[in-house]
Formats: C-alpha cells, structure tokens, sequence
C-alpha cells in the first residue's frame, strides 16, 4: 500500500528542508521526497499550495479516561488529535485510577491501539494518586511505555520528594514534566489576580505561585542534573527564569499553550466559564514574553493542554466551574492566525516546535520528514478560514473560548504510519 | 420627572459600572420623588399592582432583604422571598435551573442575592424577568451604592467634587467596588484606605488614590464610607487581631477631631461591628447618616424597581 503526497511545500526542521517536493510513502515509512516522483498506484494526494510538515506531536493533552468517559475518551480524544493534525500525543495521568502503575498504562495503549488513530504516549504519575507523598511505579511504567513522569494538576509541593522522584526518574531517562503552582498561593483563585480580578471580584492566582515553582524546579534539576520540561509557562518571569536557567546548562526545556498567546486576562470579562484555565490567562505583557520566548528558543515546543469538561459542568457560576479548556482542534488554527500571520514564528520553527522538539522531550524518533524515517504526516492548507463552532468539535466537549473566532490555516490530513486517519472533507 | 422615565431602557440592573453618569442621575432622581411616600400615613401607592417579585437570597441577609421587600411591598407588588434553605439548591439544582423554574412561574423581577462574582451576569441574559443585582459575591451590590451616593446628596447638595474615602476590607468588598464606580461616574474624588492585605491588586486602576494611613484617608474627606470587617478574615491571617485593626483602622472620635473636617459625613452599610471598624460614640455620633442611609435605600429600591419594570412594558409594546 503506497500514498504519493503531490507537490506540497515539504517544510521540516530538522533536515532544514523548505520546497516543493513530493514525498512517497510506502507502508508505515517514507520511502522518497524529491521532485516529481511517478508512481505506479493511483493513490495520490495533491497538496499543491499546501503545508506538508513532519506530524505534530501533542505533549500535554487529558483524555479524561479512564474515569471520566463522559468528557473525553481515549477514542474521542485520538479524533480531536488527528483532526487538529497531531500525530502523536502524550497524555496525563489525572485519570480514575491514576496513571501510576503498569495497569493503567497497558490500558490506556491498548484502547488506544483499539482506536487506531494516532499514537497515544502516556505519561506516569511522579506519586502514587497524584497525592505527592510515595513515589508511584516509576521502574514499571517505563517497563510498560511511558514517556515522562508528572503530577499534573498538581505541584510535588515538598521539594525533598520531588528531588528523590528527579533522582530516580534520571535512572530512567524519563524527563519530569512539572506544573507549576504553589498550591498556597493560588488557594481559591480562579482567574489571575490583577485589575481584572479586582474590578470582577473573583479571586485572584498571583503570579509568584507559578514563578517561584518554576524557580524552584529549575534548581532541583541543576542540582540533580535530571531533564525537566517546565508545562503550559504562562508568566514573563517564568521565560526570563528558564532562558537563564538553559544559558547555564540547566536541562529544562519548556512548552507554551495556545491560549496564553492568544488571549489575555480581559476575556474573562463577561464571566465565560470557557476562559477558566489553570495557569490563568494573564496580561498582555505575559503574551507577549510568551511570543518572544517562542522566537528566541526560550520556549520549545507548543502544547494544547486539551482539558475536556462537560457542558454542564461549565454551565456554571464562574467560581464553581472546572479549570480547562479544549485545544486538540484548535491548536493550528491558533498558532498559524496569532504566531505565523504575525510575523512571530516561520514555518520551520513552528515545526520545531509543535513537531521535533516535543519528539525530544519525550525522547522518540519522530518529528521530522526523511526517507526511511516514520511517515507522521500533517498536510496543511495554510490559507483557509474556518469558524470556531460549538457543534463542530469531534471532541465530546467543547469548552473553548474560542467558539465564533475565524481562524486561518486548516489541517487537510492527518497521516499516522503512513495511513490517513483525518482526511478534511 | 414623568418624562425622563424614558430614558430607563434596561431590563436588569445587574451593577453601577455599566451605567452612565445620567442613568445613575435617573435613579437618584426617581428616588427623591418615593421618599415622600414612605413618610405618608398609608404608606403604598398602586405603581406596581399585579407584579410579581421574588427575593432570591442565597447568603443571609436581613438588611437588604427586607428594604427590598418594603419597597416591593409599598408599590403593592407581591413578593415571594426565597432563601438558599427553602430552595431546590439544598438537593442540588443547579442555580441555573432553579431560576429557570421561577421564570416558569410568571413572575416580573427576580431579586438576587449569590456568593459567586458574576453569577448575575452569567444568568440575566438567559432568562426574561429583570434581574435586580442585590449583591453577586466580591464583585458588585449595585443599590448600594445608590442609596449611600442618594445619601451623600442628599446631605452634601451635590456629589461632584466631594472627596469621599471608602475605608475598610477593599478586597473582598462588592460595597466599595459599586461605589468607586458609582462616585467616580458622579464626580466625586475617591480615597480608599484599608491594610495592605485586604486592598485588591491594582485597584489603583480603577482610578483611585490608594493609601494604608487612617489620618491621611480623613484629612479633607467629605464623606467616609466604614466598611464592615468581617471577623473571619482575622483568622485567615489578614490582619494580626481584631484589637490592631481597630486601633489602626477603627475609627473614633477622637481620630475624627484630630484629622477630619468638621462636618464630615459618617457613613456604614451596617451591620457595624462596634468597637471594631468604628467606635460606638461615632456610629451613634453627630456626623453619622447611618440611619438615613437606611430610610434611603427604601426609596432606591422602590425606583429600581419601578424603572426596570417600566423598561419591561415599553418593551413588551414595540
Ligand atoms: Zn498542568
């Protein structure tokens, strides 16, 4: 079974490729890129005037199940993927029951093998029940296939733990993937706290419960020498911490959200349970840092941080409704119109981020586009507008804050091992 | 006056910072003209026959509640009180849902009192009874603000150019949050003064002079507005003890005779804790409209009431 993608521009980072070539994939592998390949099948995929890029890898999406089945499951969560052109994802472990045990893990491969969509990577819990006091399976999850270790949702809030878990994990090669937040400082607060919190009366997270984490864990891994990927930085001080931290050799590496680059506190005004996110959409100034962290390198990769809540769980007061917001179909949309449009980000460095660097995160060979390597495939039509819309999310849920926005840049198909799994209609 | 009423076109009143400067004018305005009628010996008049109000209050409240249903009552409108014990919420309808059923039910104005900022805001939209704000969490108690700036006029003549201090916990106050809002619209000069931990980030911005010294917030205020400091928030560690704040930020006679002017106006929204935020020789003091402030927010009510139930008619007829 062979596909010939005709005449797309092949943009990869890695082998520092920009052209219009074709690329001929023949089983699960990229067989040749060159120009004007004639090929025997039929099957042939015309990407003319379109993006042809290594498949974008997801380094921080929940799929809510097991537990939660009626935000997400492994199934729907794998569309909302493929249709957001992710070829790879890597999922967190705030399941019921936890990721924190070989168990958990082969379930969550097998229904995902089940799917047969994209590739789902777990990632294990850092302690047992995500409770931050034992160390979970870490030797049997990295037997079974996890990727990275995070208590996500949560700090390890005592640092001796957290420095134990660095140690062990090193043992493995497993990078700790940390969520920022002391859990004091941002006790109670639903959005940050600024003069919009002020003016709206809700209850504000400072900024210093991310920055002093950040700041905490940056010297846990100078210290223990162990790889960490700071999650979803929403803060300007927290990109000044981790660009200092890489100039002197710290091993971090570090992911941005879409939401934070595209909307700042001032869209919670109307009270949109929608906006409700955790790290809290901050100020102008942070989107900003954000967006020059991206250009510089400061910031690796570009995550979704795909949070699933129901209607009705959302269809609520704002302080009562669950943080999160959707972004699996989003994301692309979001990083072409605000980053690329804009002059912010090239195409080879949207790449790099949303494709090779995350595939060196989490250590796997994936995220560029050469003969005889994997055939994760994006094709992407960089011009099309699309409108958000509530009732278009393959995703069960659709808590966006973004629904009714018109975005730029469609994912025409999705290619995981050489098979379409999202063909646009 | 009859002719200005027109100029009421909104359906709720879910807070002050969405109003202009003539719609609060409005109000303060339509007041004047119920006051009058609370003074009278058969204290009603027809304005509001055959309407429905439900008081909707899901944190404890005597104060507003009960103006709220005197000024319904007083416009003879029937009024249905409902409290967060007698409602569904108990079993766990959602808020959404419970005001859904009352709207079922026919009824004109839903008075809503709710501990989450915003959940007005959230529901007005959705539903077709005019929703009154009767205070939504930290965030905003719109007639409030009305009846102390109704109060400040009534003693002052004027609210334009008067300083006016608001002293207490800014932060978790939806009182001061109305009235910065309100007195800024009209004019006034707002000083707000409280210890470091319960003034809100950046209220700065909502254009206000900010300090934590009680004598510099005194010097040359027309009218102080003592917030009540709730006494949980000492056990939270906002401030060391009750005794401190008092003597940092209570306020007494003898502060007002060192720094105030002579006729400053003293205002509370109550209920006062004595000897806390203000001392009883104050609260009971020459310089305290405390009282009138409470006649006044009859009034408020009554024309609240009165406008949002007009804007619902004028309405109905296009
Ligand atoms: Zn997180």
């Amino acid at each position: 079974m062979s596909l010939l993608i005709k005449n797309g521009r092949v943009v990869d980072a890695k082998n520092k490729q920009d052209g219009v070539f074709d690329i001929l994939v023949e089983g699960a592998k990229i067989s040749k890129i060159a120009k004007n390949i004639v090929s025997k099948d039929d099957n042939v995929f015309d990407a003319k005037g379109m993006l042809v890029v290594p498949g974008l890898i997801d380094l921080h999406v929940h799929l809510r199940e097991p537990g939660y089945e009626y935000k997400e499951t492994i199934l729907s969560g794998s569309q909302a993927a493929a249709r957001g052109g992710f070829t790879s994802i890597c999922c967190m472990p705030n399941t019921n029951p936890v990721i924190d045990n070989q168990g958990v893990v082969d379930f969550v491969f097998a229904e995902s093998k089940k799917a047969g969509l994209v590739n789902v990577f777990p990632v294990g819990a850092i302690t047992k029940g995500l409770k931050g006091e034992d160390l979970a399976d870490i030797a049997d999850m990295k037997e079974s296939g996890v990727v990275a270790l995070s208590d996500d949702g949560y700090e390890v809030a005592s640092a001796a733990l957290l420095r134990m878990a660095m140690e062990y994990a090193s043992m493995f090669d497993l990078p700790i993937i940390a969520h920022c937040e002391d859990k004091e400082l941002s006790s109670g607060g639903v959005m940050n706290e600024g003069y919009m919190s002020t003016v709206l009366g809700l209850k504000g997270i400072p900024r210093v419960a991310e920055i002093t984490m950040v700041s905490r864990d940056i010297e846990l891994a100078r210290f223990t020498g162990t790889k960490l990927h700071i999650a979803h930085v929403s803060c300007k001080e927290s990109v000044a911490l981790i660009k200092k931290a890489k100039k002197e050799g710290v091993k971090v590496t570090s992911e941005c959200c879409p939401h934070h680059f595209s909307l700042t506190e001032e869209a919670v005004e109307q009270y949109d349970t929608n906006t409700k996110v955790n790290p809290p959409l901050r100020t102008k100034e942070d989107v900003e840092a954000i967006k020059k962290g991206l250009k510089d390198g400061t910031i690796d990769c570009i995550a979704t941080d795909h949070a699933p809540h129901s209607i009705s769980e959302k269809d609520t007061e704002y302080d009562l409704a669950p943080f999160g917001i959707i972004g699996s179909e989003t994301a692309l949309g979001l990083v072409m119109t605000e980053l690329v449009d804009k002059g912010i980000l090239s195409i080879e460095q949207v790449v790099e981020k949303m494709a090779l660097n995350p595939a060196r995160v989490i250590g796997q060979d994936k995220g560029y586009l050469s003969e005889g390597g994997c055939a994760d495939i994006t094709i992407i039509d960089p011009k099309q507008e699309w409108v958000v819309e509530k009732d278009g999310f393959v995703s069960k849920s659709s808590n966006s804050p973004f629904i009714g926005k018109t975005l730029t840049g469609q994912v025409m198909a999705t290619i995981v091992s050489g098979k379409i799994v999202f063909e646009k209609s | 006056m009859t002719e200005k009423m027109t100029d009421w076109k909104r359906k709720d009143l879910l807070g002050i910072e969405e109003l202009s400067a003539e719609e609060i004018e409005l109000i303060l305005q339509t007041a004047d003209s119920f006051k009058e009628i609370s003074s009278r010996p058969v204290k009603k008049v027809p304005t509001l026959r055959g309407k429905t109000i439900v008081l909707f209050f899901f944190e404890p409240s005597t104060r507003t509640r009960s103006s709220f249903e005197l000024a319904a009552k007083r416009l003879s409108a029937d009024t249905l009180s409902i409290t967060k014990s007698s409602s569904s919420i108990q079993k766990g309808e959602t808020l959404k849902d419970t005001i859904k059923n009352i709207e079922a039910m026919q009824v004109d104005v839903i008075i809503l009192r709710h501990s989450s900022s915003g959940a007005h805001h959230i529901l007005a939209p959705q539903v077709t009874p005019s929703i009154i704000n009767a205070g939504d969490g930290c965030h905003e108690h719109p007639t409030q603000a009305l009846l102390d700036m109704f109060t400040i006029k009534e003693k002052k003549g004027k609210i334009k150019g008067l300083k006016v201090t608001i002293l207490g916990d800014i932060a978790h106050s939806r009182v001061a949050r109305s009235n910065i809002w309100g007195l800024k619209k009209m004019g006034a000069e707002v000083t707000i003064c409280g210890p470091k931990t319960l003034l809100p980030r950046d209220i700065d911005k909502m254009g206000v002079k900010v300090t934590t010294c009680l004598a510099e917030a005194l010097k040359g205020a027309d009218v102080v507005n003592i917030l009540r400091i709730q006494k949980e928030r000492q056990q939270v560690g906002l401030f060391p003890s009750l005794r401190e704040y008092a003597s940092e930020f209570g306020v007494s006679r003898e502060k007002l005779d060192k720094y105030a002017k002579k006729d400053i106006l003293i205002m509370h929204p109550g209920p006062i804790n004595r000897g806390i935020e203000i001392t009883p020789d104050v609260a009971d003091g020459k310089y305290s409209v405390i009282l009138d402030q409470v006649t006044n927010g009859i009034a408020i009510r009554m024309a609240v009431l009165y406008l949002v139930s007009q804007a619902g008619i004028s309405e109905q007829q296009e």
